[in-house]
């Protein structure tokens, strides 16, 4: 294919030039003497650090358009921040703590900014920010009394969310209501009530998830459907083969992942894409509950309506270091034995334990997608060697590229390890060993420690 | 507002804004990610803040959210309080679809628009039908993937109607580009869920045929193998019944052996229940032996994974995985 043929349609000149860029950067790289290509292969750790500290303290007059942005801001910086094993230091924390408390609804919920109106996107990114600030200060500053009843607000009869009072309803609402209900631990069956639902009917025919239903498959939407769906207990409703199917297909010859089939390679899904691989490796005992499923509806050839016993949980998780624990720890949080695609018994499904559970089992499998593969599109072709990332070569760095780079960094190098919060071994990262950064709870991208310790926090309150 | 000259007329020195005090944001003694607003926007969102707390739903509070908008169309707040404002006096909506248009133009990816977008045609009604029809044509003439567009245009045909012409425009875009995935997505939404066309069991039959000539012509395009996968959908008996599906595999891996695509759908034929004759295993093994490797495969689905596992390297953990999970009467 060469990019001068005019018959190409516009999907594929654009997608020739992607990989004339990409290819050439890969070419140079392999031309290099190895010392050289360690280098090439380096985080540039400092370089990122002060372009992320930089924004923390000024942003320049183009940040305008994101002035509805801020607690956005303050979590892709202050993740990519922690990610990195960097804390800020008191004054930055406490200015930052003071600065999301202004956000702060006095009704409940944050906002783009102070006097705005709060937004359930912002909301998110605020909780998020502050968790993985910690602290005593960080974490009582928010009000869960108020923020329980912003949700509530935002709730719509139909089961899903709007992202403001008359806003929009779509899955990244439904994601980011339930994420931040589940972090703080106010999670009920009044929020989960045909949550669900909605985002069964946002599964497309491609596999993965849309923002709406009827729209097309999208890495950002899936991410946010799949988390969704395990942290209210329901993902056993979703089609996860076909998911898996999907995603599995967006990684390409780039070695980056694809938001949608057929659009251009882009880093940011390196966590969206990634991140459903994470979650997927954890979903082991649901899979196979669906494949046998849908083995027994060929042989009786009845359709995919077989009852799988599930074990019960009101047995106690073993810690045993014996291989067989792992799957006994996921039926913890995949409760009852309801057919798929229907919502189990509520009272079975202790909604305040799934997101600590659901990282403290132990996988046994790797993961399915090219993780060396891709961290050396973060590393070549997403890196900026003055600080921060991009989305692909030619576009300039922000902010959320470098938050979504960085965590989908994050997924690719703990992506062998049986558990999240060991180190990994130096096979598994691409480039030195010294790239090595904090593992996320996949779930709610907050990083791991941080994330326990808002966890005890919040778990007696 | 401007001056003769051109030139921004500062909101303090217009005569009709004289009575209002402009307030200031509450960013604190040390904020973090401080902007550094230029002195137009932060004029601007002052007297926003002002008439937004005093709930003064005026003319001139309209012409100021515009103003606010144009300097970041992102303000959902101002986006809110101009819905307000507009519902207050009775505007004109029609000129509100104008505005929208305008501030579209460059920001056609900004969940406000299209929000704000759907509330006017939700009022206007049928009435509205045309126009919006028209308006995300244009933008996806621009771009045939906006994601927003398309999700507008959906709610545009299932709320207000239209569908006379929507697989005509979908067979367009797809003429202009194959490839396009959000136009077979929207292909898909329409024979699904158009009152006009019997939904996709009465498609089926012409949509496998639609899908396989495009498959023909690019073997190495994802949509349509996704699209006519997707026809079949908790119908496992009529997948791997239409002889159509799995002759398709057998050309195109007769003549383009390398793909992909052809070999992972005749695998789901296969795990769905379709039993192969020896035509289609002679096939994937003359594949496997071109390879140079041996196999140790005893079935077809097993050699099937083998093959992906080698021409797809990135995709070799979820071939391997497959290969273990192959249901029983596979095997
Ligand atoms: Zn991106």
């Amino acid at each position: 294919m060469e990019p001068t043929d005019l018959n190409l349609t516009v999907t594929q000149r654009e997608q020739c030039m992607v990989e004339a860029q990409v290819f050439g950067i890969y070419k140079h790289f392999s031309d290099l003497p190895s010392r050289a290509q360690t280098v090439m292969l380096e985080l540039v750790r400092d370089k990122h650090i002060e372009y992320l500290t930089d924004g923390l303290q000024q942003l320049g007059s183009s940040f305008r358009v994101l002035d509805a942005n801020r607690p956005w801001l303050c979590y892709w910086i202050l993740h990519s921040l922690a990610l990195l094993g960097e804390y800020v230091d008191d004054e930055l924390e406490n200015n930052a703590v003071d600065f999301l408390n202004r956000c702060q609804d006095p009704n409940g919920g944050y906002s783009g900014g102070p006097g705005q109106m709060p937004h359930l996107a912002t909301t998110y990114a605020a909780v998020n920010a502050l968790v993985t600030l910690g602290g005593q200060r960080s974490l009582s500053s928010i009000n869960r009394d108020k923020l329980y009843t912003f949700l509530r607000r935002m709730k719509d009869p139909s089961g899903g969310f709007r992202m403001h009072e008359a806003g929009e309803i779509d899955v990244r609402a439904c994601y980011t209501a339930i994420s931040v209900a589940s972090v703080l631990n106010i999670l009920d069956q009044e929020l989960v009530e045909n949550v669900g639902n909605y985002i069964l009917s946002c599964q497309t025919y491609e596999g993965g998830i849309a923002g709406e239903p009827g729209s097309e498959a999208h890495g950002g939407y899936t991410f946010c459907g799949l988390a969704t769906m395990i942290l209210i207990g329901q993902v056993h409703g979703l089609n996860i083969t076909g998911l898996m199917n999907w995603v599995v297909f967006r990684q390409g010859v780039e070695c980056g992942f694809q938001g949608r089939t057929n659009k251009l390679v882009d880093g940011c899904y390196s966590f969206w894409q990634g991140g459903v691989f994470s979650l997927i490796q954890r979903l082991r005992t649901v899979v196979n509950e669906q494949l046998v499923m849908m083995d027994d509806g060929k042989q009786d050839g009845s359709s995919r309506c077989t009852q799988i016993p599930v074990k019960s949980h009101a047995s106690e998780r073993k810690q045993d270091s014996e291989g067989t624990s792992s799957q006994y720890d996921e039926s913890r949080w995949e409760q009852g034995g309801a057919p798929a695609g229907l919502p189990r018994s509520p009272d079975l499904i202790n909604l305040s334990n799934i997101g600590l559970s659901f990282v403290e089992q132990h996988t046994e499998n790797g993961p399915l997608f090219h993780s060396l593969a891709l961290q050396q599109y973060i590393l070549l072709c997403s890196q900026v060697l003055n600080g921060g990332f991009r989305d692909k070569p030619g576009k300039a760095r922000d902010y959320y590229h470098t938050c979504y780079c960085l965590s989908g960094l994050s997924v690719c190098q703990y992506s062998c390890s049986k558990d999240l919060d060991s180190s990994p071994l130096p096979h598994a990262l691409f480039g030195p060993y010294s790239n090595l950064v904090e593992s996320v709870h996949p779930l709610y991208n907050i990083v791991l420690n941080r994330y326990h310790a808002a966890h005890d926090f919040f778990r007696g309150s | 507002m401007e001056s003769e000259e051109g030139e921004r007329i500062p909101l303090s020195q217009r005569p009709e804004w004289h009575d209002v005090t402009p307030v200031p944001q509450d960013d604190g003694p040390n904020p973090v990610v401080p902007i550094a607003y230029t002195d137009e926007f932060r004029e601007t969102m002052d007297y926003f803040r002002a008439v937004y707390l005093a709930d003064e739903r005026s003319h001139r509070s309209l012409q100021l959210t515009s103003e606010a908008i144009r300097l970041n169309p992102g303000n959902y707040t101002v986006w809110h309080f101009r819905r307000l404002i507009l519902e207050t006096l009775g505007a004109d909506l029609q000129k509100e679809l104008d505005f929208v248009e305008d501030i579209a133009k460059d920001n056609s990816k900004n969940y406000q628009i299209w929000h704000h977008r759907r509330g006017l045609a939700e009022k206007l009604g049928t009435a509205a039908t045309v126009t919006e029809l028209e308006f995300t044509k244009k933008i996806l003439s621009l771009d045939a993937k906006n994601y927003h567009a398309w999700s507008h245009r959906q709610w545009v045909l299932q709320a207000l109607g239209g569908w006379e012409d929507e697989l005509d425009y979908c067979h367009q875009l797809l003429k202009e580009d194959i490839f396009n995935n959000s136009a077979w997505n929207q292909r898909y939404f329409v024979i699904t869920k158009s009152p006009l066309l019997g939904g996709l069991e009465a498609m089926r039959d012409s949509e496998v045929g639609y899908s396989i000539e495009a498959i023909v012509v690019n073997p190495e395009n994802e949509s349509p193998w996704r699209y006519l996968r997707g026809l079949f959908k908790d119908d496992p008996k009529s997948w791997i019944d239409d002889s159509r599906v799995s002759s398709l595999c057998l050309k195109i891996l007769r003549a383009k052996s390398r793909c992909v695509f052809a070999l992972s759908t005749l695998l789901e034929l296969v795990c769905d229940g379709f039993r192969p004759s020896s035509e289609f295993k002679d096939a994937v093994v003359s594949l496997w032996n071109n390879s140079g490797s041996d196999s140790t495969d005893s079935s077809l689905a097993e050699t099937i994974c083998s093959v992906l596992g080698f021409l797809d390297p990135l995709r070799a953990n979820y071939w391997t995985w497959r290969k273990s999970k192959l249901p029983a009467q596979t095997v």
